[in-house]
């Protein structure tokens, strides 16, 4: 008797782990349209929604999405909480140290600044920044004075405001606003920083991020990835691979 | 939600704000007070009992669980709240992974910890990857009380280990002359007594546990500031079908109004309760109220 429920137990321990293994849970941000942000139901849209979906969809993997944080995305990552961060990352190198990259799906793109006139003086001027990426460590690197906020929103405001002279972050970003703002202008100038974007991994986790890697793949060569970028117009496209 | 909603492009006015109010975003906006309420009806009996204990472990006679008490009680106040709602969820929710990690996967030879990565086997996971997702939530928010409740619960044992001193000598002198064990004193004369001695210090920090249910957005909840600050953000006619401007102070308005109500009820409730508990004590209100009735 001990033995079967033994049995059992162990059978069932199996195929809890064989089932959990098929559900990835992916971690995003969902404030950075076009890229993530919740739709008027509360859901997670946007151009990595899409490509998510398409990239579980091809590697047959169950997915669950995540909202959380842009602040403690990676602890959350590296603590188990989730699986992947989809959520416009860009590939850098300080960032590789403490976790893993998929190749990347948007190529490198330059990142744009908006202000309220075209005429402002970055470098005598302050510039604004989400907290933890790219264009923040690149203005701190100019010795221009930044100021950080935790939503990308807040940047914008701060411009609006006059607490900051200029918003540096993706021009994908900046795009949509300053088309349906007219006191908000981009500037001709912008900065190449930063490599493309990735979905971030467990450095632990090989087999996943092979699998992702082979389906990113798979989708820049049929062109389907270039659909989806030209789509949500979140970047330019990448050449034939 | 209503029937003329299917094209908002087309509404104005009130019949635009009433299908704008009324979005799934809204919904979860609004049932997110709810959360806040309910943490708050939670973290109160939980955090007293936090409290009720280590006051009455630094009252000890066995030194050892005494000096559990006071330092429980010392280390969790002098720790800034956002260090500890930062990172001690993080821990606490590996903690309990670990532990289920070496009781449920005894023959899983990789280490827990590999470079920065804390990895544990599938079905030690906390909740499953396969549950379904209001689990995710009802763990997350599990967190939250239990943080919630060690960090106030070390303050209330402080206001509860004073009120246990501040009730008269006199009192348990009399209980033992009646020959009362100390336990039965403790229970019996102690214990009734010493809650309105803690009552000021409780009622202080009742308000300040809720104007800090807003960090529960720290603790990966989405709260009502959350959803505010979503809400009241831009909104560009690609990403929604109800574009508008910089709302968050609309937004930030309504929580100040919320916020400062339930502040208010607060109030109202803890003068109830302090007449009530004053009835009939050894303390200045008590016989104001025994002079008042005779």
């Amino acid at each position: 008797m001990n033995k079967l429920i033994l049995t059992a137990a162990s059978l069932a321990l199996v195929a809890s782990t064989a089932m959990a293994q098929d559900v990835v849970r992916m971690g995003t941000e969902g404030a950075y349209p076009p890229w993530n942000y919740l739709d008027d139901d509360g859901n997670i849209a946007g151009f990595e929604r899409d490509l998510g979906d398409e990239l579980c969809a091809r590697a047959e993997l169950t997915c669950e999405w995540v909202v959380n944080d842009w602040d403690s995305i990676i602890p959350n990552l590296v603590s188990g909480n989730y699986d992947t961060i989809i959520a416009g990352m860009s590939i850098t190198p300080e960032r590789a140290e403490v976790i893993a990259f998929t190749q990347e799906y948007t190529p490198p793109d330059p990142s744009a600044y908006i202000a309220l006139t075209d005429d402002v003086d970055l470098a005598g001027g302050v510039v604004a920044a989400q907290t933890g990426t790219i264009q923040a460590a690149f203005v701190a690197d100019q010795g221009w004075t930044l100021v950080e906020f935790a939503t990308p929103e807040e940047t914008i405001s701060a411009v609006r405001s006059g607490e900051a002279d200029a918003v540096l972050a993706d021009k994908s970003y900046l795009e949509p606003i300053a088309a349906e703002d007219d006191g908000l202008v981009l500037l001709a100038r912008e900065e190449q920083i930063g490599g493309g974007v990735g979905m971030g991994l467990r450095q632990s986790d090989d087999e996943l991020r092979e699998t992702f890697d082979a389906v990113i793949g798979e989708m820049k060569c049929d062109g389907s990835l270039n659909a989806l970028i030209e789509k949500w117009d979140v970047a330019s496209t990448f050449g034939d691979c | 939600m209503f029937e003329f909603c299917t094209d908002p492009a087309s509404l104005e006015g009130l019949s635009w704000l009433a299908c704008y109010l009324t979005t799934g975003k809204h919904m979860a906006f609004y049932a997110s007070f709810g959360t806040v309420l309910l943490l708050l009806a939670v973290i109160l009996p939980t955090s007293l009992l936090f409290g009720f204990a280590g006051a009455s472990a630094a009252r000890s006679r066995f030194w050892p669980l005494s000096i559990l008490g006071k330092t429980y009680s010392a280390i969790v106040r002098g720790v800034p709240d956002i260090a500890f709602f930062l990172f001690f969820v993080i821990a606490l929710d590996q903690a309990f992974e670990y532990v289920r990690h070496r009781a449920l996967c005894p023959d899983w030879s990789e280490p827990v910890r590999q470079g920065n990565d804390f990895v544990v086997c599938t079905a030690a996971k906390l909740p499953l990857s396969t549950s379904p997702a209001w689990m995710h939530d009802a763990y997350a928010f599990f967190l939250a009380v239990l943080t919630f409740a060690i960090v106030y619960g070390a303050f209330a044992a402080q206001v509860l280990y004073g009120a246990m001193r501040a009730v008269p000598r006199a009192q348990i002198e009399t209980a033992e002359a009646y020959g009362m064990s100390h336990a039965q004193a403790f229970w019996r004369i102690l214990v009734p007594q010493m809650w309105i001695y803690a009552l000021p210090g409780l009622g202080n920090l009742w308000m300040i546990m809720v104007k800090a249910t807003p960090l529960l957005f720290l603790l990966g909840i989405q709260d009502i500031v959350y959803w505010a600050r979503d809400l009241g953000g831009t909104k560009q006619a690609r990403f929604t079908d109800y574009p508008h401007g910089d709302w968050r102070m609309y937004y930030f308005g309504a929580l100040l109004v919320f916020y400062l109500t339930l502040t208010w009820v607060s109030e109202k409730v803890l003068d109830r309760l302090t007449r009530r508990l004053s009835h009939g004590q050894a303390t200045a209100a008590g016989e104001a109220m025994r002079r008042a009735g005779a």
